[in-house]
């Protein structure tokens, strides 16, 4: 998986790849973030504030194939989709949440 | 970068503040008042890592010279609140949404990508250099009530002034005017309060918006 060394895990049901790039400050990724812990489903996600350098660069060169604004959230998925910003019908939608 | 902690007394303190301010300059703080904490908190832990209230909800670069654009109040606030009701982090809102008409929610981003933004500074600095009588570059709008003058897209909201509303202002001078001038006239970038002195002020006196964040309007 695709920056495996800078993404934290969260663990739940498993609804596909899905990978968040977000801000630790931003109050819409903290929405992402509950949205996604209350659907239960397990993602990973990275706080691209709290990196640095390098590892600052190569994310954000990720970011970019997704979401040449570079804005956050980013929520990538399957390593084939993404949705820009807090949408909560899209992201709902796109990781099968309510039915199991 | 270290995950940085603020106390809740600090962000309790600021909080007020920010809400004393907006009022007083015709704005309004998000009334989730939850979820506006939690940015204060933000700006709080920004003003730690870069020196500076970097917005919580835009990618900082940690250069200031770079950053400004997006310190907070940031340039693209008033164009976002008029447009769709709340900042794009949704930390101030219209007066629509603290009555609770209308929900600020999630916006698209109005700050041009990086590579558009140094176009545009080049642009300016070129613009400068050949030091021609430049033309105003943005509407001025009057407050009928107060006599009120800003230089931005469209008129403020709530009059910072006399608290007229909107319809109460009137385009006073058009894109493209030219005038001379005796003193330099300054333009604050977050508000649009315009004024005519020889260095712009430390402070915007409506936004609180420091120096920095003033450019030449005439
Ligand atoms: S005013 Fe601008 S900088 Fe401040 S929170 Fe809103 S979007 Fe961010
Ligand atoms: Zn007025
Ligand atoms: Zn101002």
């Amino acid at each position: 998986m695709k920056l495996e060394k800078y993404a934290k895990k969260v663990p739940g049901k498993r609804k596909g790849d899905i990978l968040l790039f977000a801000l630790s400050t931003c109050g819409w990724c903290r929405k992402t973030k509950n949205l996604l812990d209350t659907l239960g489903v397990g993602y990973r996600y990275i706080d691209v504030d709290l990196l640095d350098g390098e590892a600052r660069n190569e994310v954000m060169a990720e970011l970019d194939r997704w979401n040449k604004a570079h804005s956050f959230p980013s929520v990538v998925i399957d390593d084939d989709r993404c949705i820009v910003g807090f949408q909560e019908d899209k992201i709902t939608q796109a990781v099968g949440g309510g039915k199991n | 970068m270290e995950r940085t902690e603020v106390g809740d007394k600090a962000v309790d303190a600021l909080y007020q503040r920010l809400n004393r301010e907006a009022e007083e300059g015709g704005y309004h703080l998000n009334p989730d008042v939850g979820f506006t904490k939690d940015l204060v908190r933000s700006l709080l832990v920004n003003e730690k890592r870069y020196g500076y209230w970097a917005c919580p909800c835009r990618l900082a670069s940690g250069v200031k010279e770079d950053d400004l654009d997006i310190i907070c109040p940031c340039d693209y606030r008033d164009a976002d609140v008029d447009e769709y009701g709340g900042c794009y982090c949704a930390l101030y809102v219209s007066t629509e949404v603290l009555e609770g008409k209308k929900v600020a929610g999630p916006i698209p981003e109005r700050r041009p990508p990086e590579q558009e933004r140094k176009r545009l500074k080049e642009e300016a600095s070129k613009l400068k250099a050949k030091g021609a009588a430049q033309p105003v570059s943005l509407p001025v709008w009057r407050c009928t009530v107060c006599g009120y003058l800003c230089a931005r897209d469209g008129p403020s909201e709530i009059c910072p002034v006399c608290k007229a509303k909107k319809d109460r202002f009137e385009k006073f001078i058009d894109v493209g005017a030219a005038f001379s001038v005796t003193v330099p006239v300054w333009h604050c970038r977050v508000c649009g309060y315009l004024c005519a002195r020889n260095e712009p002020p430390e402070v915007c006196p409506i936004c609180k918006a420091k120096k920095d964040r003033f450019e030449r309007f005439l």
